[in-house]
């Protein structure tokens, strides 16, 4: 885990609905990340290729300008090595697959809920 | 005294709507994560969800009436709308989006002119039931 000096784990929010966005990022907060949101895939690829990095990237699947398929694509095309989640209540099996194909670490389902963060947390710090 | 009286009407009002099928479970889940740094989390949240949805609405009305539909803007704004319901735990408008996006994919307009009045109505009906119940409504952990 990268983190930060404060030893906390960061993670950055990629939805295009602000409200998705803030009560993600709130709970994430208390869950006790350090977080960061932007609105599409685009905007997180271009915040790791000016050199920010995050312990974990929270992605939403269908998005404008950049879908969350193409930028998990692009970002394990340029190495990241963050844990990237998909987080999406599309129930098109082909798509999600698709998803997970591009890089995803897991898939959850939206919205995201604190036991679903916890388990989560649990299978990546037994890896 | 006075307090635990307030508390009790609240509580009884919020089951209503949870009975209802105003709200589910997930509306728990946002009160959970008011604390002392975000007292009105609740409202904050609520607040915004109901000034874009209605915004969403009036856009996808607006592209219902062009001559030529865009039927993937359509969908566009129909999935945002039932992830934000989704996330605050508005079950009505949520399941009116999921009801309602069938519609887009059979591109039939007048079906997705209903839909969109139904689901406007939810949204007052539940913007309208927060307002009179405060605004305030305690945590119910059976349905967390």
């Amino acid at each position: 885990m990268t983190g930060n000096s404060k030893n906390k784990m960061s993670a950055l929010i990629v939805d295009d609905d602000k409200v998705v966005r803030r009560v993600h990022g709130k709970l994430l907060t208390q869950l006790g990340f350090e977080t960061n949101a932007v609105e599409n895939g685009q905007e997180a690829v271009d915040l790791f290729t000016s050199g920010e990095c995050y312990d974990f990237v929270f992605m939403d699947m269908e998005m404008p300008i950049m879908d969350g398929t193409e930028a998990t694509q692009k970002l394990r095309e340029m190495g990241v090595k963050s844990t990237i989640v998909g987080v999406t209540s599309c129930n098109v099996e082909a798509k999600k697959q698709a998803f997970m194909e591009a890089g995803l670490y897991a898939c959850l389902e939206k919205p995201l809920t604190r036991d679903a963060i916890s388990s989560l947390l649990e299978q990546v710090t037994k890896k | 005294m006075e307090v635990n009286q307030m508390q009790r009407s609240f509580l009884e009002y919020a089951n209503v709507l949870f009975r209802e099928g105003f709200l589910d479970g997930q509306f728990s889940q946002l009160q959970m994560l008011a604390d002392e740094s975000n007292p009105d989390f609740v409202v904050e949240v609520v607040s915004l969800f109901f000034e874009d949805s209605q915004k969403l609405l009036n856009d996808l009305t607006t592209t219902l009436d062009q001559q030529n539909v865009n039927f993937k803007k359509i969908d566009a704004h129909i999935h945002q709308l039932k992830g934000s319901s989704s996330s605050i735990g508005a079950q009505r408008v949520k399941n009116a989006c999921i009801a309602f996006r069938n519609f887009c994919d059979q591109q039939n307009v007048e079906g997705l002119s209903f839909g969109s009045s139904i689901t406007f109505a939810f949204l007052f009906q539940l913007e309208q039931q927060i307002v009179a119940a405060g605004g305030a409504i305690p945590i119910l952990s059976e349905f967390s």
